[in-house]
C-alpha cells in the first residue's frame, strides 16, 4: 500500500504542472481525478460487500441477479374515468400483462368527493375519480381479481381505496387472503414533499399503520407500503437527504408496527422501496448500494431481524423528472438512457423511466414507447445486465458507496437526535431545508454553474422551448361522475349510512384498528368523502408550516 | 418595501417552484408571505389583506390557472381591491397569456422564467 502511495505521489508530481480544477458530485462530494487502492484503505470484501443475495446485500438481493430475472418494466399511465380504465386494463391483460396500476384524481387522493365545490377543477383530471364503492367496482368489470394483482398510487385515503378493493373481490368470491396488490401508503413523504395529506402525522401515521396490521392477518399477498425516497428527491433534497430521509421514515413505520406487537419477520420481507437515479451517474450508483448496506444493518441491528429478506431492499427505481428539459425535448431520451443505465447497476427490481415529452405534456403512445424501448435495448442489446453489481470492486465506486453511507448514516443520527422524522415534519425544517436545496440549485442551473446543454450552454438561438400541452378534461366525464354519485346517494340505504359512519367516529377516538370499520362503510356505498369528514371531526387536518 | 403574498390554490401539491421564487423575492429584498398549499380564493384574498400586500403571485402547476384567475380577479373587482396587482407563474402555455393579461393579470412568468426576470418584473408593476 506505501508503494501505491508513493507510485501515486511521484505520477502526480510527474504529470500535474499545474493541480488540476477541483470537482464535485452533485450532492457536493469531492472529486479526487483518479482513485487508487489507497482510497480503500479500511476496506474489507466479506464485510463491505459479500456476495448478491447475501448481508449486507450491497452487490444486490439477488444470488444471480439480472441473470435470473431481468428487472420489470412498468411505465405509468392514468385514465380519468373508471369505464376508460376498465377497458384499458382488458385490453393490457389480453396482451399478456398480469399486473394493472391505477392513479387517481386529485379529490379521491386527498378524500374529497367529486361533488365538492372546493374540487371543481380537479376532477379526473390527473386520474381516475373514485367516489363510491361502484366506481371500484366500474373499474374491476370482468377482472378476476384472483389472477392479477394491482398496484394504487395512493396514500391518505390508502384504508378507503384498499377497503373497496376487497369488496369488489368479495363480490367475485376471491378469498382476501388470494387478494394480491400494492398499495404506496407512505404518508410522512406526502408531509416532506408530495402534498396529499389529509390529517396531522400522528393521526395519519397510525392509519398507515392500521393497514399493515390488517392486512398481515387478513390479506397477507398485498404490500401494504413502499417506502419512498424518490419524491422529497424531485422536490429538491440531495442524494444523502434522498436516502436518510427515506430511511428515517422507514424506521418510523417499522418502530409504529413494533410497538403493536408485530415482529419485523412478519412484515418486513414484503416491503419494497422507492428511490431514485438521476444523472450524476457515479454518485448514484453509489447512494442505491449504501442504501441498500444500510437498510441491511438497520434491520438486522436496530431492529434484530432474523430473516435475511426482512434486510433485502428490494427497489423500484425511477428517472429523474427534474432533469428534463422543455428546449430540445430529445436530448431527454439520452438523459433518461443515462438514467436507466444507472438503474440497472445499481441492481433494482424494477424500474420506470421517463418519456421525452413529460416535461410539457402527458407522453403520447409513441414516446411512452421509446422509454419502453430503452430499457428492452440496454437490457436485451447491449449486455450491461449480464453480469452481478458489475463496478463492485472499483476503486472510486467502492470509495464513493463508503463516504455515502457514512453521510447517510450521519444524517439519520441527527434526526434520531432530534426525536425522529415525524418530530423534524412536524417543525417544518426537513419541508424547509428540501426548499432550500431546490432554491440553491436552481441558482446554480441559472447562473450556469449547473450545466444543461441546449438550455444554458451549447444554446441554439434557434431553438424555442416547447409549447406546454396541458391535458383537457372532458366536461361531459366531470357531468357524469356527479350523475353517478347523486344516484348513489339517494338509493343506498341512509340510515345505515349514517350508523357505520358513527361508528367509525366513535372508533377513531379509542384505539382500535379502523380497517374494519372502513371496510363496513365502504360496503354500505359511504362516499370517500364522507368517510374521510367521519375522521377529519376526530383527527382534525394537517396545517403545513409554512417555513421557507 | 414591496410586499408579495405567493398563493398555491387549488389541490396541486407541487410546491417547489413558489418556495424557490419565495425565496428568491426574499432574496431580491422583497417581504414575502407564503400561504401554504391548498388555497381556495377567497382565502388567498383574505390573506392578501390582512397582510396589505402590493401583489399576490399564484403558483399553478396543475392547468387551473384561468379559472383560479378568473375568480380572483373578478373578487379583486368587486371589492374594489385593484391596487393590488396580480402575477401568476407556473405550467401556463403561452397562448393563455393573452387570456390571463385580459383579465387583469399584470405579469405572467411561464417556466423558464428566471428569478431574475421574476423579480425586475414584479418591481417595473410596482414603479409604473
Amino acid at each position: 500500500m506505501e508503494s501505491i502511495k508513493d507510485e501515486k505521489d511521484r505520477w502526480e508530481k510527474t504529470n500535474f504542472k499545474k493541480q488540476p480544477s477541483s470537482a464535485c458530485t452533485t450532492s457536493g462530494l469531492d472529486l479526487k481525478t483518479l482513485y487508487t487502492p489507497v482510497d480503500l484503505d479500511d476496506f474489507d470484501y466479506m464485510r463491505d460487500l459479500g456476495f448478491p443475495g447475501e448481508y449486507p446485500f450491497t452487490r444486490g438481493v439477488y444470488p444471480t441477479m439480472y441473470r435470473g430475472n431481468l428487472w420489470s418494466m412498468r411505465q405509468y399511465a392514468g385514465f380519468a374515468d373508471a369505464e376508460e380504465s376498465n377497458k384499458r386494463f382488458k385490453y393490457l391483460l389480453e396482451q399478456g400483462q398480469t399486473g394493472l396500476s391505477v392513479a387517481f384524481d386529485l379529490p379521491t387522493q386527498m378524500g374529497y368527493d367529486s361533488d365538492n365545490p372546493m374540487v371543481k377543477n380537479d376532477v379526473g383530471r390527473v386520474g381516475v375519480a373514485i367516489d363510491t364503492l361502484e366506481d371500484m367496482e366500474i373499474l374491476f368489470d370482468g377482472i378476476p381479481l384472483d389472477k392479477i394483482t394491482t398496484s394504487f398510487t395512493i396514500n391518505a385515503t390508502a384504508a378507503v381505496i384498499l377497503a373497496m378493493y376487497m369488496a369488489v373481490a368479495e363480490k367475485q368470491g376471491v378469498p382476501l387472503n388470494v387478494l394480491g396488490g400494492n398499495i404506496q401508503n407512505e404518508i410522512l413523504k406526502e408531509f416532506m414533499a408530495r402534498g396529499t395529506y389529509i390529517y396531522p402525522p400522528k393521526p395519519s401515521l397510525r392509519l398507515v399503520v392500521d393497514i399493515i396490521d390488517y392486512c398481515k392477518e387478513h390479506a397477507p399477498r398485498v404490500n401494504t407500503i413502499n417506502f419512498s425516497g424518490y419524491h422529497v428527491r424531485e422536490a429538491g433534497a440531495n442524494a444523502f437527504q434522498e436516502a436518510a430521509y427515506c430511511l428515517a421514515s422507514a424506521i418510523t413505520y417499522i418502530d409504529e408496527v413494533i410497538k403493536r406487537g408485530i415482529d419485523i419477520d412478519d412484515f418486513a420481507p414484503r416491503i419494497a422501496f422507492h428511490l431514485i437515479v438521476g444523472l450524476d451517474f457515479f454518485e448514484e450508483i453509489a447512494k442505491i448500494r449504501a442504501t441498500r448496506r444500510l437498510w441491511a444493518k438497520i434491520a438486522k441491528e436496530r431492529f434484530k431481524a432474523k430473516n435475511p429478506k426482512s434486510m433485502m431492499l428490494r427497489l423500484f427505481c425511477g428517472s429523474s423528472a427534474r432533469e428534463a428539459t422543455l428546449r430540445e425535448p430529445l436530448n431527454n431520451i439520452i438523459r433518461a438512457t443515462v438514467d436507466m443505465m444507472g438503474i440497472v447497476f445499481s441492481g433494482a427490481q424494477s424500474a420506470s423511466i421517463l418519456s421525452y415529452d413529460e416535461a410539457y405534456t402527458i407522453p403520447t403512445e409513441e414516446s411512452a414507447l421509446i422509454s419502453l424501448r430503452t430499457q428492452q435495448i440496454l437490457a436485451y442489446e447491449t449486455g450491461i445486465a449480464k453480469v452481478a453489481d458489475p463496478f463492485g470492486g472499483s476503486y472510486f465506486l467502492e470509495n464513493l458507496t463508503t463516504r455515502m453511507e457514512k453521510g447517510i448514516e450521519v444524517m439519520i443520527d441527527e434526526i434520531d437526535k432530534q426525536g425522529g422524522i415525524l418530530a423534524c415534519i412536524e417543525s417544518g425544517k426537513i419541508q424547509a431545508d428540501i426548499s432550500k436545496n431546490a432554491y440553491e440549485i436552481e441558482k446554480k442551473k441559472q447562473s450556469g454553474e449547473i450545466i444543461v446543454i441546449g438550455v444554458n450552454k451549447f444554446v441554439d438561438e434557434k431553438k424555442q422551448d416547447e409549447e406546454v400541452v396541458l391535458q383537457a378534461i372532458d366536461p361531459s366525464m366531470a357531468r357524469k361522475q356527479l350523475e353517478k354519485l347523486s344516484r348513489i346517494k339517494t338509493s343506498r340505504d341512509n340510515e345505515r349510512v349514517a350508523k357505520v359512519l358513527a361508528s367509525l367516529k366513535e372508533a377513531a377516538k379509542g384505539t382500535d384498528n379502523l380497517m374494519p370499520y372502513v371496510r363496513d362503510a365502504v360496503r354500505s356505498y359511504a362516499t370517500i368523502g364522507e368517510i374521510c369528514d367521519a375522521l377529519r371531526v376526530v383527527f382534525g387536518e394537517y396545517k403545513e408550516s409554512v417555513v421557507f | 418595501m414591496i410586499r408579495i403574498l405567493i398563493a398555491k390554490p387549488g389541490l396541486d401539491g407541487h410546491d417547489k417552484g413558489a418556495k424557490a421564487v419565495a425565496l428568491a423575492l426574499r432574496d431580491a429584498g422583497m417581504e414575502v408571505i407564503y400561504t401554504g398549499r391548498r388555497q381556495g380564493v377567497d382565502n388567498i384574498l383574505n390573506a392578501a389583506i390582512a397582510e396589505a400586500v402590493d401583489v399576490i403571485g399564484l403558483s399553478t402547476l396543475s392547468g387551473v390557472h384561468l379559472e383560479v384567475a378568473e375568480e380572483l380577479m373578478q373578487k379583486i373587482k368587486g371589492k374594489n381591491l385593484t391596487d393590488i396587482h396580480v402575477v401568476i407563474g407556473g405550467v401556463i402555455p403561452k397562448k393563455d397569456i393573452p387570456k390571463l393579461e385580459s383579465l387583469g393579470v399584470s405579469r405572467v412568468f411561464p417556466i423558464g422564467s428566471t428569478f431574475e426576470e421574476i423579480a425586475q418584473g414584479i418591481k417595473e408593476i410596482i414603479d409604473r
